[in-house]
């Protein structure tokens, strides 16, 4: 349904290569200023939508409307107003970061002096002023990532597709590109961002669309999608394995569901709802009975297990059967190795 | 599923301002390619000290045993060598353009507003003006060897015309076959294997009328020939005939046959 709330709506999109169907009929919606999260493994049909959706593709059948513009009929519209930052960095690696920058802003057909300015500002908001004059070919993985975001960013484009935009980093550049990615949508920046990292999701999204072999499996917020899995299990590990017996009947009468004890009998472990100051309970009536514990914590559901139990096969699982030519493409250009 | 409908308004660039935009933005890009060329100098050679060992192995090794009617060889040679250095640079067009296309750069350029057509018309640019620098470098060379050009200067305007127009048209020749073959390597393979022999059998450098009748009817009448004897006479002060409007038409023709086609590739190639 077209709202004009939404900075991207799809309906039904479809896109087959060849014998291969990579989109089974996908719909989503962006509300303004949100985070969209499309999580799926490796050739779900993450990429190709948002290929479709930053014009660089046409779709076989359905959709798309990006900034109030039909992506197939006005694809110029919605050139002016989207930013995209690839997988695989789109930069060129014989200009330095400032080049880059002042290439995509004239592409942009913004005024000279004011992309002089933009670069400077963002080579300045990207940590990157030092290595602005040099080129990109002496950059770190993290610092073409940054660079090739910056690029998306010159002409303030109110809607931005980032794709796996921390696939090959580091986890210390990875913080700083979700700090980043914050930063933006704090700003109002709409942002549709795919990811085969579930933790990445989690954090960055407003809302998750999961996508398993062209097609729409679920969504919701993250909290939504766990919920469809279960709620919280409280974890113990005795320090003794003689304690199994009365802590299993103590944790039996917090939980609220049967009590699984592991076979070395020192792991147990309880579903729980949400009760307050449920920790400190649990820990003064295991101490009453002079119950010693090594550890103790509340798990919630990751959504690797929302992954699993609507999949029936982990994120993982799924790596091996990418498609030929973006295993291709990967080894060309060597992602992982940066 | 209702169809959405676009309410927001279109507005529709008059054909002089896209005009305008497709020129600035192939300028964009032809000033990338310019920048690559100081950090990257091996990008010249082609066009620099190759053409120049050329000229020395025709002027030294084999000149001394080609007779040319009318004038002395270094003379008859340097038109040959001209038309040569731009053909044959046609091929670091379509090798530079197979480059890009394996960059996730594409990718960027097909997202930015704007012109689908610059990021080819970038590549021609920055090769008509290293054929600029070809020309140039080749004739102080030529000079130094002993090249007595007696054309007038309008004959040189005309000649040099020819040149670039004929190496512009070829340039479009191997974006094609930049966006058609798989890997700058086949690019390379496959454009010198068809331009090689097209350089060799023809009148750049010995008359045709010194070859077997079966190769001179295909030598005297190819464009290469059409255009280097054009070139030639025109460079050289001698009545130009029906060469000169051949050659102009050669050129003219090439050039709206390939550029259509490498478009229509391009985009095709996007989908």
């Amino acid at each position: 349904m077209a709202n004009s709330n939404d900075a991207v709506v799809a309906e039904g999109l479809q896109k087959h290569f060849g014998e291969t169907q990579a989109l089974r009929g996908i719909d989503l919606n962006v509300p303004k200023g949100t985070i969209l999260g499309m999580l799926g493994p490796n050739g779900a049909g993450k990429t190709t939508a948002v290929r479709i959706l930053s014009t660089l593709l046409k779709s076989d059948g359905g959709h798309a409307e990006v900034a109030g513009f039909d992506v197939a009929r006005h694809p110029d519209e919605v050139r002016r107003r989207i930013g995209l930052s690839g997988q695989y960095a789109a930069l060129d690696e014989m200009l330095t970061g400032k080049e880059n920058l002042e290439m995509i802003g004239r592409l942009y057909h913004l005024p000279k002096v004011h992309v002089r300015r933009r670069a400077a500002d963002l080579l300045e908001r990207f940590n990157l002023v030092d290595a602005g004059n040099r080129t990109v070919k002496t950059y770190s993985g993290g610092m073409r990532r940054r660079l090739d975001l910056a690029g998306a960013l010159v002409a303030e484009p109110p809607v931005l597709f980032l794709d796996e935009p921390t696939t090959g980093l580091d986890p210390r550049s990875r913080n700083g590109m979700w700090e980043l990615i914050r930063e933006l949508v704090a700003n109002g920046t709409t942002l549709l961002l795919t990811t085969q990292m579930l933790d990445e999701a989690d954090s960055l999204a407003d809302q998750i669309t999961v996508i398993d072999e062209g097609r729409v499996i679920a969504r919701g917020t993250s909290e939504q999608l766990k919920e469809q899995v279960g709620g919280a299990h409280l974890n113990v590990v005795l320090t003794s394995e003689y304690d199994a017996t009365s802590a299993a009947q103590i944790l039996g009468r917090i939980g609220s569901g049967n009590v699984q004890i592991e076979d070395d009998r020192r792991k147990l472990s309880v579903p729980v709802g949400s009760v307050p100051g449920l920790m400190s309970f649990v820990i003064r009536e295991l101490d009453s009975v002079n119950i010693q514990v090594d550890d103790i914590a509340l798990t919630r559901p990751t959504l690797d297990d929302v992954f699993l139990t609507l999949t029936g096969h982990t994120a993982d699982e799924m790596g091996t059967a990418r498609p030929a030519e973006q295993a291709k493409v990967e080894r060309e250009i060597g992602v992982g190795a940066a | 599923m209702s169809a959405i409908t676009t309410t927001n308004p279109v507005a529709s660039p008059g054909i002089w301002q896209r005009l305008y935009w497709t020129l600035a933005d192939s300028w964009t890009i032809a000033v990338r390619n310019l920048r690559h060329i100081p950090r990257n100098p091996e990008l010249l050679l082609d066009v620099t000290i190759q053409p120049v060992i050329f000229v020395l192995l025709f002027r030294y090794v084999f000149g001394g045993a080609i007779k040319v009617p009318g004038t002395s060889y270094v003379n008859y040679l340097m038109a040959g060598i001209f038309v040569q250095t731009v053909v044959f640079s046609s091929l670091s067009t379509g090798i530079g353009l197979s480059n890009d296309l394996k960059l996730g750069l594409v990718d960027r350029f097909r997202s930015l507003p704007m012109s689908r057509v610059a990021v080819l018309a970038g590549r021609t640019m920055t090769d008509l003006l290293r054929g600029l620098l070809a020309v140039t470098v080749m004739t102080v060379v030529g000079l130094a060897v002993g090249f007595r050009p007696h054309g007038s200067v309008s004959g040189w305007i005309a000649g040099l015309g020819l040149i670039l127009l004929f190496g512009f048209a070829l340039s479009w020749a191997g974006v094609v076959a930049g966006v058609l073959m798989r890997s700058p390597e086949a690019v390379q393979a496959g454009m010198f294997v068809l331009i090689f022999p097209l350089t060799f059998a023809s009148s750049a450098f010995v008359p045709t009328s010194t070859m077997p009748s079966w190769l001179r009817l295909f030598a005297a009448h190819q464009p290469f020939t059409l255009v280097v004897n054009a070139v030639r006479s025109f460079i050289l002060g001698q009545p130009v005939g029906a060469a000169g409007w051949q050659a102009l038409v050669w050129g003219l023709g090439l050039l709206v046959f390939f550029v259509p086609l490498s478009v229509y590739l391009y985009d095709r190639k996007a989908v």
